[in-house]
């Protein structure tokens, strides 16, 4: 936080990693949820952060966007330290879904046109409906653009966030389970997306419980647990079993065959239970 | 020709035209706030902001008092003061803590009257003396009221109007608002300022203890009718300038109270509207709600077993597509 804005990488002519986490820690309400993470994306990767629930996952993504203070460590987003200096125009994050309430109605375009401010663009530009909608064309839900949120289904929602975050036309991606509960048609539109803008060169990182539908697509892999990274690297190979086609992914209501209360020594990331192991 | 008369004296009227000006503002003004609320699941925000409002007048008296100027001349300024301040207070504690917030602005809502009540007593006034406040005083605007009120809405309309798309943001997902780097603090300011404008400017219309229902319940009459954020608000303006301007007109002839005709005629629309609209909204056709989306779970008897059902199977692609 400490250094010059432009440090010497970003001065090379390599440009500055997309994200470049250092010793983050974050406490919350008294628990130690983050404990010294360190995490790089660089610029094209396509990383995706697994672990189990409670691991820390979504607190890191919340985190590198300013949405959760660290208690420390430092976060830097496409070259700039976390806060005005980054260029928000050209982060895009996609929260997890919350149950939408009833509130004011809004419609899709509405919710997708929010996208388009970001720092201290307040005001929406010229021709923002039709940004909207081809970004709600991006995610296939062009047609529904006047429709309000609520009537939409669930995984029609998450798609409305993603294209709220892809309006802005960002180089970063980041989003927070983005497949989570979502209905099949959502999932293949979501991944046949990704794969074209990650072939534009977007860099992503994803927060998935299971690589799925984007395992084509991901580069790197990040494994969290217990608020500490345990891999960074190459990602699963995707073998015959928790992520094959035609496995159907049903958590039965009984306890874990075989909860690891040590660590990694089952397959890390795709065969681990679904709920954290207590120590 | 008997009602044209009628209306012709009560334009004529001097007092009732100042009146319907100041109505016709704070018509307009509140439910553009009110939507803000609305969205932020607010709504009762404006009447913690009301009851510290009181504690303003009556300190503004107190101090109109102990200067020996006019006990009220200060009264609205004291208002302006207390509800900014206590606006700001419920923003501050809804940051810090989320569940605090309810009981912040419960202590507030009993603190504002019963401060105002005790202030008005140590200054030699009665309690009757704030009851023009609580209730409104809509009949005794000045032209000094009328300039005050039209300043305010401006301000209030700016903000509330200039920043929609900001303030939408925020109010809608401030997750997101964050993550975008706005300045989320600054728009939350920003509506908790706005609204405690909004209730001092209410507050000679329809009274203090009435204010939220001016900025609330038009904006649910427009929830009922609209798909979207921006209707929504405009209905509610709409609603919010008739109401007032019918029940203050209506005052006119019958002799009650302005605020309570505004806002029970506010709920009568609302009332109408959520028992007509049914009845006249084209009937959904029965059936799939979400025909682009497969059925994934294929119920007996419906479709012939390993069949997939050809208009699902169908829909599904376009969707992909």
């Amino acid at each position: 936080m400490t250094s010059v804005a432009t440090s010497p990488a970003a001065s090379t002519t390599a440009p500055a990693p997309a994200v470049e986490a250092r010793g983050v820690h974050v406490r919350l309400g008294g628990s130690h949820i983050l404990r010294g993470v360190d995490l790089t994306v660089d610029r094209g990767d396509v990383v995706a952060l697994l672990g189990a629930n409670g691991s820390g996952k979504s607190t890191l993504v919340r985190t590198l966007v300013g949405v959760l203070p660290a208690s420390a460590g430092t976060v830097r987003v496409l070259g700039r330290p976390l806060g005005d200096a980054v260029p928000w125009g050209e982060v895009g994050y996609v929260p997890q879904r919350v149950g939408a309430g009833t509130t004011v109605p809004s419609t899709a375009a509405e919710v997708v046109a929010s996208g388009l401010l970001h720092g201290r663009r307040l005001r929406l530009p010229r021709g923002w409906r039709a940004r909207a909608r081809e970004a709600l064309d991006l995610v296939g839900l062009a047609d529904r653009a006047d429709d309000a949120t609520s009537q939409l289904s669930g995984g029609q929602q998450q798609r409305v966030l993603i294209a709220r975050a892809l309006v802005r036309e960002p180089e970063l991606l980041l989003l927070d389970e983005p497949v989570a509960g979502v209905d099949r048609p959502s999932q293949e539109a979501f991944a046949a997306t990704m794969a074209r803008l990650v072939g534009e060169g977007l860099t992503v990182l994803v927060v998935l419980h299971e690589l799925g539908e984007l395992a084509p697509l991901v580069t790197r892999a990040v494994v969290l647990r217990h608020g500490r990274v345990v891999h960074d690297g190459a990602p699963p190979r995707p073998h015959g079993g928790h992520d094959a086609l035609e496995h159907d992914h049903v958590h039965p209501h009984e306890p874990a065959p075989l909860a690891d209360e040590r660590g990694l020594t089952r397959d890390p990331i795709t065969g681990g239970p679904d709920r954290e192991a207590r120590p | 020709m008997t009602l044209l008369d009628e209306l012709g004296y009560l334009l004529g009227d001097p007092l009732m035209r100042r009146a319907l000006l100041a109505a016709l503002l704070v018509g307009v003004s509140a439910p553009v706030v009110g939507t803000y609320l609305v969205q932020r699941r607010l709504s009762l925000l404006g009447d913690g902001i009301g009851h510290v409002a009181l504690t303003g007048v009556a300190l503004g008296w107190m101090i109109g008092a102990a200067t020996g100027l006019a006990p009220d001349a200060l009264a609205v300024p004291g208002a302006v003061v207390a509800a900014i301040a206590g606006s700001v207070l419920i923003e501050v504690v809804r940051r810090r803590g989320r569940t605090s917030g309810d009981l912040a602005l419960a202590i507030m809502f009993y603190g504002g009257i019963a401060g105002g009540v005790l202030l008005i007593g140590l200054a030699g006034g009665s309690s009757g003396n704030l009851m023009a406040y609580l209730f409104g005083s809509i009949s005794t605007v000045t032209t000094t009221d009328l300039l005050l009120t039209a300043v305010l809405c401006a301000v209030i309309l700016l903000v509330g109007l200039g920043l929609r798309a900001a303030l939408f943001s925020v109010s809608h997902d401030e997750e997101f608002a964050t993550a975008s780097g706005l300045p989320v603090w600054a728009l939350n300011m920003a509506v908790a300022v706005v609204a405690a404008l909004t209730v001092t400017v209410a507050m000679r219309v329809v009274g203090l203890l009435l204010v939220s229902a001016l900025m609330i319940v038009p904006v649910a009459v427009g929830q009922l009718v609209t798909h979207s954020f921006r209707r929504t608000m405009l209905v509610a303006s709409l609603v919010g300038v008739s109401v007032c301007l019918v029940g203050l007109s209506l005052t006119y002839w019958q002799d009650v109270s302005p605020g309570a005709a505004i806002v029970v005629l506010a709920i009568g629309v609302y009332a109408v509207v959520a028992i007509v609209r049914p009845l006249l909204a084209r009937g959904r056709p029965a059936g799939d709600p979400h025909p682009d989306i497969p059925d994934d779970v294929e119920v007996a008897g419906r479709a012939p077993a390993g069949v997939r059902a050809p208009a699902a199977a169908g829909s599904g692609e376009e969707c992909v597509g």
